[in-house]
């Protein structure tokens, strides 16, 4: 499978007033044509900026976006003019975000900010085409009366439509990647179903791969081919699904299993993570995982492990991964 | 039998819709709409339901900081719908309230000391005692006394929740009204906050009604579930009769729709989905307000509004005409 | 079970408030220039050398000189002293009424906002009302139907100034009532007074803080008004308002600057110095900031 995304120590850190916080420290990510690739992790790990960071969406100055490789499609991302950036936003990348109403223009109907992007990466002149394939878009997510609710504005959908349109926005141009930034999170647990319903034939039928940023694990065996887990800035584990959560290689995923409450397991004491995600303006030296691991030896306390390779497309950054196969 | 800590009958909160310049009222939003409840002294309650189904309402309306339109709230016997605020200030102290967001929850300006001392200084018993108190709290809800000078914004989520926790329990309250306590903490955090809920139960004898969105959690904590749907409830029972003996549809498409963190069999799985958007609960629709959404509606449906009864001998009440026992279990 | 607390530098989250205001070195100056008003104003007895009220009307008009730094007005009264007195008054107009203002305020837009309804209704058409007058009309009358004095001004400017405060009071009122916290506080039986002290005014505090310095700006400029227009401060008692009385004639305005400058220039430095230092409390205090 040809890679088609390939980020190679990528790191993102923010200058405020009173630190330097690394929100991004030396990540490694590939995604493949045609595969979901589900970002996995908890508050501070990094995901979301390191999908923001992809399509220099993040606010520069502010923000300091340092890459080996950033490409997408062979193209270097990284000298790219902002309006060749422009080209590739909502086109060859459809972008979802996870709070419909701040992303949705609330001034113009959805129709319109459907046919919008559609105009942008196609035809620039032929609005009533455009118009008119916003409404397939719509009717294509399952909005129905479609026609009519291209004319409404986004104060008049629900949470989980408005999410529909936006999946319409991001498939409008036949995109070659989707990346998803906590799509479902804001969604009551029947419309998540729906949606992820949705993700999945959107997925089929474009044959995009996808990228889902999501903090519940739920949803990535629901949706994922490949995980890749982040904590504190870092990948910790990369692998294939099924092998991710049939047999975790680091501490952190396998304790982030076990805590979780589940409605296929006994309902004893749950058995919780200790400790608290670190802190970013500061975080731990050595493995970032360490205070909270317990495995935790001293080589852990002074030295980071960097992201082995296991073999069957297995990573995993722990100096005693070998104790978890 | 003995008599219930708490007995919520026929409970309603509807919140008027102004329009014109008059400000007449020409509807209104029926957030709660004719709840029974049932709790005894140290068992958890779980009140489900997404979002606009009316349980933060309801459990706000138990601690009276909305005023109900309807209904009784009888805790030990007394009902607190109806109590003046003379006598309600004194009986405030037995059931108390603790929030979802760790943020919000918490004053920016107080110490962690100040926040938890808060309820007894306002109910007048800081003056003996109030200090160590305080502290003791602090150790029950697993905090460092030491800590008490800092400022909230110094901890992290799950330990602001803790604090929230224990500002709770400082009036040594026999009920406690948790309105999804752990919905906003990080995953590795949320399983610590729990157990220290079941802890504190088992070791105070506290009630619990836990207010939650999530199935899965709910499940780990509860001793019987109430399922609401748009105001009212729907289906009622313990916990093993909600999770493995669903009869009502709305809760079996919940039960199915929740991912299951695993990928195996996930092609093969069956999983009901709900078709449309939940309805305005300010204007409901006739009879079983779940029909619109329903794959068994039939005209009754929209003519008799269903009452929780068992109608099929299944063990406990579902407000359905037909409600059926899941096929697989 | 110890929980870890992770230790951050910032014991105290004020300091940063304290921080930002250093950094703005026009509010610095200004606090300074204040700083120097107030101990003039306070030890105007031992500065000024000659007594304010005292009449030598053979050194009437006279040019400034090493005897009287400022020169004398038109009967012989030492200039330098009667600013340094007069200084007294403004700031203690300016100071008393924006009290009042903001004491006025704070009640009248905490209740306002916390019991809402028809009771928020009547005490925002009662400040718009308040508002909608020009200011000086107001003030004059009231000073007319109270006659002049000191006590006048601060009612009267004071009765002006609340609406300011109250609004922002009422805002911050009606933004913390649905917080949570304020909710976990009404759920152990705290009462509207309770929630006003405990959680309402130290939220209120620095925008009010804001209001209340730009309120005693605006109440010396307008102390010196009144007192200018015979309203206020009544002769021989001095005022930097009454001081511009004396220098009227154009005569005068040619002929013996010092009689006019001394008082504008002192009026117009301490209202922009205050000035000054309420926009430095502004920037720091600006909630994107923290």
């Amino acid at each position: 499978m040809t890679v088609l995304l390939r980020i190679e120590n990528l790191s993102v850190d923010f200058h405020t007033d009173d630190a330097v916080v690394h929100a991004v420290d030396g990540v490694d990510l590939e995604v493949h044509e045609g595969e979901i690739v589900a970002v996995v992790g908890e508050s501070g790990s990094g995901k979301t900026v390191t999908a923001m960071s992809v399509l220099r969406l993040l606010r520069e100055p502010a923000a300091r976006v340092s890459a080996g490789t950033l490409a997408f499609r062979g193209q270097d991302l990284r000298g790219l003019s902002p309006r060749q950036l422009r080209a590739i936003r909502g086109g060859p990348v459809g972008m979802i975000f996870q709070d419909p109403m701040t992303a949705l223009n609330p001034v113009l109907s959805i129709g319109d900010q459907i046919a919008e992007t559609v105009l942008l990466h196609q035809d620039r002149r032929d609005r009533k085409a455009a118009r008119a394939r916003a409404v397939e878009l719509l009717a294509l997510v399952g909005v129905p009366d479609a026609a009519h609710r291209a004319r409404q504005y986004p104060h008049e959908f629900s949470g989980g439509m408005r999410q529909r349109a936006m999946i319409a926005m991001a498939i409008a141009n036949d995109p070659d990647l989707i990346i998803a930034d906590e799509p479902t999170t804001a969604l009551d647990v029947t419309i998540q179903a729906q949606v992820l319903q949705l993700l999945r034939k959107a997925q089929r039928e474009t044959g995009a791969a996808t990228i889902l940023i999501t903090h519940d694990l739920g949803v990535v065996a629901e949706l994922a081919d490949r995980v890749v887990v982040m904590y504190a800035g870092r990948v910790v584990e990369t692998a294939e699904v099924h092998a991710l959560f049939g047999k975790p290689r680091h501490p952190y995923t396998l304790g982030l299993l076990a805590s979780l409450p589940r409605m296929d397991t006994e309902t004893d004491r749950l058995d919780p993570i200790p400790g608290n995600p670190p802190n970013m303006a500061s975080p731990p030296p050595g493995c970032p995982f360490h205070p909270r691991c317990p495995l935790a030896r001293d080589i852990c306390r002074t030295e980071r492990p960097a992201l082995l390779d296991l073999g069957d497309g297995r990573r995993s950054a722990c100096h005693f991964h070998e104790e978890l196969a | 039998m003995t008599q219930p800590l708490l007995k919520v009958e026929g409970l309603a909160k509807h919140f008027p819709i102004r329009k014109g310049v008059l400000r007449r009222q020409a509807g209104a939003v029926r957030a709660v709409d004719g709840v029974d409840l049932e709790l005894a002294a140290g068992e958890t309650l779980s009140l489900v339901g997404e979002s606009g189904c009316g349980k933060s309402t309801t459990g706000r309306l138990l601690v009276r900081l909305l005023e109900p339109t309807a209904g009784r709230i009888l805790f030990e016997g007394a009902d607190l719908a109806r109590l003046p605020q003379s006598q309600l200030r004194a009986k405030r102290r037995d059931i108390q309230i603790m929030f979802q967001d760790p943020y919000a929850s918490l004053s920016p300006r107080m110490t962690v000391h100040e926040i938890v001392a808060e309820p007894l200084r306002v109910q007048g018993c800081y003056a003996e005692g109030g200090a160590e108190r305080v502290a003791e709290l602090l150790r029950l809800v697993g905090l460092r006394p030491e800590h008490a000078r800092r400022y909230a914004h110094e901890f992290s989520g799950g330990q602001r929740q803790r604090v929230g926790l224990a500002r709770a329990l400082a009036l040594n309250p026999r009920l406690l009204v948790l309105d999804e306590p752990v919905s906003a903490l990080d995953v590795s955090v949320q399983a610590q906050v729990i157990n220290q809920l079941r802890d504190l139960q088992d070791r105070l004898g506290l009630a619990y009604l836990f207010i939650s969105h999530n199935l899965s959690v709910v499940r780990h904590i509860s001793h019987r579930v109430a399922v609401m749907y748009l105001g009212g409830i729907v289906e009622t029972g313990t916990r093993a009769d909600i999770f493995t003996r669903p009869t009502h549809p709305y809760t079996q498409a919940l039960l199915s729709a929740i991912p299951v963190p695993s990928p195996v069999g996930r092609d093969e799985r069956d999983r009901i989905t709900l078709t449309g958007d939940v309805p305005s609960p300010a204007d409901p629709p006739s009879g079983c307000r779940f029909r619109t959404r329903c794959w068994k509606a039939q005209d009754v449906c929209a003519q008799e509004t269903p009452t929780l009864i068992d109608r099929i001998g299944a063990g406990h009440p579902s407000a359905c005409h037909f409600p059926e026992l899941p096929t697989t279990s | 079970m110890t929980i870890q607390v992770e230790v951050l530098d910032e014991a105290v989250p004020r300091r940063g408030a304290l921080r930002r205001f250093r950094r703005h070195p026009v509010a610095l100056a200004g606090l300074v220039f204040l700083f120097l008003v107030v101990l003039a104003a306070i030890f105007a007895r031992p500065l000024s050398g000659h007594d304010p009220n005292q009449i030598d009307l053979l050194a009437a008009r006279a040019a400034p000189s090493g005897e009287h730094w400022l020169g004398t007005d038109s009967t012989g009264r030492d200039v330098f002293s009667r600013l340094v007195f007069a200084g007294r008054v403004s700031l203690g107009v300016g100071i008393a009424s924006a009290a009042l203002a903001v004491v006025l305020g704070t009640v009248l837009g905490g209740i306002a906002g916390l019991l809402g309804g028809w009771v928020d209704g009547l005490v925002m058409r009662i400040a718009d009302v308040f508002m909608s007058f020009p200011s000086l009309v107001v003030i004059v009358v009231v000073a007319g139907i109270l006659g002049p004095s000191v006590v006048t001004m601060v009612i009267a400017i004071g009765l002006f100034q609340w609406p300011v405060c109250g609004r922002i009071v009422r805002g911050v009122t009606l933004s913390l009532r649905e917080q949570e916290y304020v909710l976990a506080s009404r759920a152990t039986g705290a009462g509207p007074m309770w929630l006003l002290r405990r959680h309402i005014i130290p939220a209120a505090l620095p925008p009010v803080s804001v209001a209340a310095t730009l309120a005693v700006a605006q109440a010396i400029a307008l102390e010196a008004t009144l007192s200018f227009l015979g309203l206020g401060v009544q002769p021989p008692s001095a005022s930097w308002g009454n001081m511009l009385t004396d220098a009227q004639s154009l005569t005068v305005i040619r002929t013996e600057p010092w009689l006019w400058l001394s008082p504008g220039v002192a009026v117009a430095l301490t209202v922009l110095a205050v000035n000054f230092i309420g926009d430095g409390l502004r920037d720091a205090v600006d909630p994107r900031q923290s």
